[in-house]
């Protein structure tokens, strides 16, 4: 689809510019970093958070809003469902999916592994952020085994 | 249950994604200019990437005039990543001298204002790199600019695209 190409490319030069050694950083410049990816992915996650309808706001359970997350906004911003989601039922998820599309142009299998977090962070903030907007306080982290598949997994942080 | 997220499609993502990194670069770079620079080659990097992916989604036909172009870029290419179609015009005599003029554009739609002490900021820099190098990848070398903005009150959003090289007779994909 070509809308989700934009925001794909868009993603993927956010993230080439971690790649860029920068030993000449410019005036005043800042390295992308994961967190400042992961940060951005927050403020996304809020904003998209802000424009649910009132009625999801009323979710009875923790679990309703992770599935919520696997199914509406993963279908909302990837065009798929998570695959699975996972829960020890005392506060942590495991979401998992088989073909994350930000993952898949790059080669499956190990090739590119240590690469993948920096194509995680944004997504794994973008979660956290409308957790967020949900009442929820997180920490969300990724893992990658073996490419295109990753898990995020979702610890809810009790104040 | 039925999707409760209204997003039209992924435009949303791109626009709310495309504004945290306009608003991340203003805290990393002091000066208004440098900003623009920056937003200007991340768009140089997606349109060197992205013509390939437009180039397969789309049927041009071969262009024969860079004005042919300038209307596929406006009435395809916009169209298709950004659902608007600027409107054309031609600055000078010789046709090397096109501007889009931009009645609506997503990119803003959640933005109402520049913030504050940033009147020089190129918000939608990112669309002239894109173009610039999308052009490159087929062969052109162009300037592309914005030459009015409605965020920093003018009347209109105007694209300014100049081409910098005579398009020779042939089929402007082949290498001279």
């Amino acid at each position: 689809m070509a809308d989700a190409a934009l925001f794909e490319f868009l993603h993927t030069e956010m993230v080439a510019e971690l790649w860029a050694h920068h030993s000449d950083p410019g005036p005043g410049g800042q390295k992308m970093s994961l967190s400042v990816l992961e940060g951005m992915g927050f403020r996304v996650g809020q904003a998209l958070g802000e424009r649910l309808p009132q009625e999801t706001l009323a979710f009875r359970e923790e679990v309703d809003i992770l599935k919520f997350l696997c199914k509406d906004l993963w279908v909302a911003v990837f065009q798929k469902q998570m695959d699975s989601l996972r829960t020890n039922h005392q506060g942590t998820y495991v979401l998992q999916d088989d073909s994350f599309p930000l993952l898949i142009r790059m080669a499956s299998g190990l090739q590119y592994l240590e690469e993948a977090p920096k194509f995680l962070a944004f997504t794994c903030g973008l979660l956290r952020g409308t957790l967020c907007i949900l009442g929820i306080k997180s920490l969300v982290t990724a893992s990658v085994a073996s490419l295109p598949t990753c898990k995020f997994q979702v610890v809810i942080q009790k104040t | 249950m039925g999707t409760m997220l209204r997003l039209r499609h992924n435009k949303d993502l791109f626009v709310l994604t495309y504004g945290a990194l306009v608003a991340q670069l203003c805290k990393d770079y002091e000066k208004d200019e440098d900003v623009n620079k920056y937003l200007d080659k991340m768009g140089y990097g997606i349109g060197t990437r992205l013509v390939e992916d437009f180039l397969a989604r789309s049927c041009v036909r071969r262009c024969h005039s860079y004005s042919e172009i300038t209307d596929i870029i406006a009435q395809v290419a916009f169209k298709m990543y950004l659902g608007i179609t600027p409107s054309v015009t031609c600055n000078n005599s010789s046709r090397t001298e096109f501007s889009l003029i931009l009645d609506k554009n997503p990119l803003v739609e959640f933005v109402e204002e520049l913030p504050a002490g940033r009147s020089s900021l190129c918000y939608c820099n990112l669309l002239c790199g894109i173009i610039r190098g999308a052009l490159e990848m087929v062969h052109l070398a162009a300037d592309v600019t914005f030459l009015q903005d409605r965020l920093k009150g003018d009347r209109v959003t105007e694209i300014g695209i100049t081409f910098l090289r005579k398009l020779d007779e042939k089929k402007y994909r082949r290498k001279k």
